[in-house]
């Protein structure tokens, strides 16, 4: 709100409350969490479909190329994915792939 | 293009500019000049926001009242015409559980406040009395209630409080006269301490008296204690002697005075109030202030307008509503003079009705009877709250039974602010809620029946104090902070 100035407590609250149906929807939300950086890559966010439902809702489009799904997993998901050791064996696994919208063909196949 | 139009709020100014008081939700925001003017617009004719747009363009820019509109809305000031308002919600408050065998506690709301009538037997016959005059509720001369509370009755009244309460439990002593049944209060107040110590509860006392019975080892016994003390009293001699006498007649101002002023010397760690009595013909509130606190000493003083059916000619009609909330305006001007110099003043009125709006309380009930409050009469039973104590048609269990639940149930479904028809359309429902449950009773015959013969009081109070509150807001916020140190030590404490 930028032009109602909250008086008492309650009014806080209603600023908090609108404050809150503008935000977007994170995982594991509490009441009045305090916002912090959302960067939403993975599964059912932005243009990320994921596994249980798309985009729309629904399951006509849900992930398909396997490399897509780990790299989401590996940036930014909760979701568990097994992916190559960056620190030791595949540092650069990832360094053709800058955005993955574009690039997810890139990505090396790793072969243990 | 869809109407704009105004929802229910409540426009005031204070310190030179505009606020907001919102209802339901009892949120206060300050204006500009661009949501002022919309607000103001729309409440003159409803209208789409181009309309509105245009209307104020000579002053305001389009984005300005664009701003104005979107901050309206999402505070829901304004709403779209199709859309139907929000509509109060029917929400009972932490509904008890009836079956208690299945689930002890859950949603139980707990009791804080117990208000024990140790006797409903008095030695003074104040002619307005709703215990003893003609409104009275309960037979307390010829009725089946014993006269005084008995030791054991005591004892499992604070048994039952400690059982209901949570961390901390207040223990309100009332009567009749109290010290008449002072032997009980006493021991009580022992056994209290003693039992809240070992259930590592804390437990803290008050009583309400009409001062004839004290004595110095009474005071010395309230003093060591740290038992608060609100005295009934109604003014200076020709005040009090008006109503407050004794049986045979006798004015009770010569014998009250002497034992306040001694009283007041003696305990300073726990503020003394008075608690005033209004009637038609004790209109003269400043005069019976400064009496109270200049000439006896009262820290604190509070009034509230007599309880009666219409009949009674001390009963305050119109005109002594309107006379009423002129002089409590004056003193309300004085408070704000006072606080804003950071200075006390004893007018207690308004610091509880500040601290509602700074929270922003918005009621369903009137006050907490039945719900965190209840009063037992003299034999155990327990009632909506003191004034209904020892009411069959008002009872809610006993001290040794517990809370009958279902009755409380009954009560909150039957008495919820959303089914009072007439208050549906006024402004100062979050504060007032319908008013108090005796006072319904005794003018309408129900407790669910709002005090309609003193909305137009409640609500010129209630924008006395908004205005006071706005003001404060402005010139001195550190004293509204307060009323935030005391949520955050309460919510410590639970």
């Amino acid at each position: 709100m930028r032009r109602l100035k909250p008086i008492n407590q309650k009014a806080g609250r209603v600023v908090d409350y609108v404050a809150q149906q503008k935000q977007d929807v994170v995982a594991l939300q509490q009441p009045q969490q305090p916002v912090r950086p959302h960067l939403p890559m993975g599964c059912t966010f932005l243009f990320s479909p994921g596994w249980e439902a798309d985009q729309a809702g629904g399951t006509a489009g849900l992930c398909t190329p396997v490399e897509r799904d780990i790299f989401d997993c590996h940036i930014s998901c909760f979701w568990p994915a097994q992916v190559p050791d960056m620190l030791n064996h595949s540092p650069n696994w990832t360094g053709k792939c800058s955005a993955a919208q574009k690039d997810w063909r890139k990505i090396d196949l790793v072969f243990p | 293009m869809i109407n704009l139009a105004p929802r229910e709020f409540h426009l005031f100014q204070s310190a030179g500019r505009d606020f907001l008081y919102l209802v339901p939700s009892a949120a206060i925001f300050g204006l500009d000049e661009p949501t002022s003017a919309v607000l103001r617009l729309l409440t003159e004719q409803k209208r789409p926001e181009e309309a509105v747009i245009a209307a104020l363009a000579e002053r305001f820019d389009a984005t300005t009242i664009r701003d104005a509109v979107a901050d309206l809305l999402e505070a829901r000031a304004i709403g779209y015409e199709h859309e139907p308002e929000a509509r109060f919600p029917r929400v009972l408050p932490l509904m008890p559980v009836a079956d208690s065998a299945s689930s002890p506690r859950t949603g139980v709301i707990p009791l804080t406040t117990m208000v024990m009538n140790v006797t409903n037997q008095c030695n003074l016959a104040c002619t307005y009395c709703y215990e003893y005059g003609e409104d009275k509720i309960v037979d307390t001369e010829n009725g089946r209630k014993p006269k005084f509370m008995s030791e054991q009755t005591a004892r499992d009244s604070v048994e039952f409080l400690l059982r209901e309460s949570g961390s901390v439990a207040h223990l309100t002593f009332f009567g009749g006269e109290t010290l008449l049944n002072f032997p009980v209060l006493r021991s009580t107040v022992a056994y209290g301490r003693q039992r809240a110590g070992e259930l590592g509860k804390t437990i803290d006392f008050s009583l309400t008296t009409n001062a004839t019975l004290l004595r110095p080892e009474i005071i010395e016994f309230l003093v060591e204690n740290d038992i608060g003390v609100t005295i009934s009293i109604d003014g200076p001699r020709e005040m009090q002697d008006k109503f407050r006498v004794f049986h045979n007649g006798a004015g009770s101002y010569d014998v009250v005075a002497p034992k306040i002023k001694e009283l007041l010397q003696r305990h300073r760690t726990k503020p003394i109030a008075a608690r005033v009595t209004l009637t038609s013909g004790t209109l003269d509130i400043t005069r019976i202030y400064r009496h109270l606190t200049e000439e006896i000493g009262f820290v604190e003083v509070g009034f509230a307008p007599v309880t009666t059916s219409p009949g009674q000619k001390y009963a305050i009609g119109d005109q002594g509503f309107d006379r009423m909330l002129g002089q409590f305006r004056l003193l309300a001007q004085e408070w704000l003079e006072y606080t804003l110099a950071n200075r006390h003043h004893g007018f207690s009125n308004i610091t509880e009705s500040l601290e509602e709006i700074h929270k922003g309380v918005s009621k369903a009930y009137p006050c907490g009877a039945g719900l965190g409050l209840l009063g037992v009469s003299t034999d155990g039973d327990v009632a909506l709250c003191h004034r209904f104590a020892g009411s069959d048609a008002h009872k809610m269990g006993t001290v040794r039974d517990g809370v009958d639940r279902e009755a409380q149930i009954a009560f909150l479904e039957q008495n919820h602010i959303a089914d009072k028809t007439d208050c549906s359309k006024c402004w100062a429902r979050p504060l007032c809620s319908g008013g108090c449950y005796h006072e319904a009773h005794v003018r309408y015959g129900t407790t669910t029946h709002p005090n309609l013969h003193y909305c137009e009081w409640i609500r010129g109070w209630t924008d006395t104090c908004l205005r006071v509150y706005g003001e404060l807001s402005e010139r001195n916020p550190a004293f509204l902070a307060r009323f935030d140190r005391d949520e955050a030590k309460a919510e410590a404490v639970v």
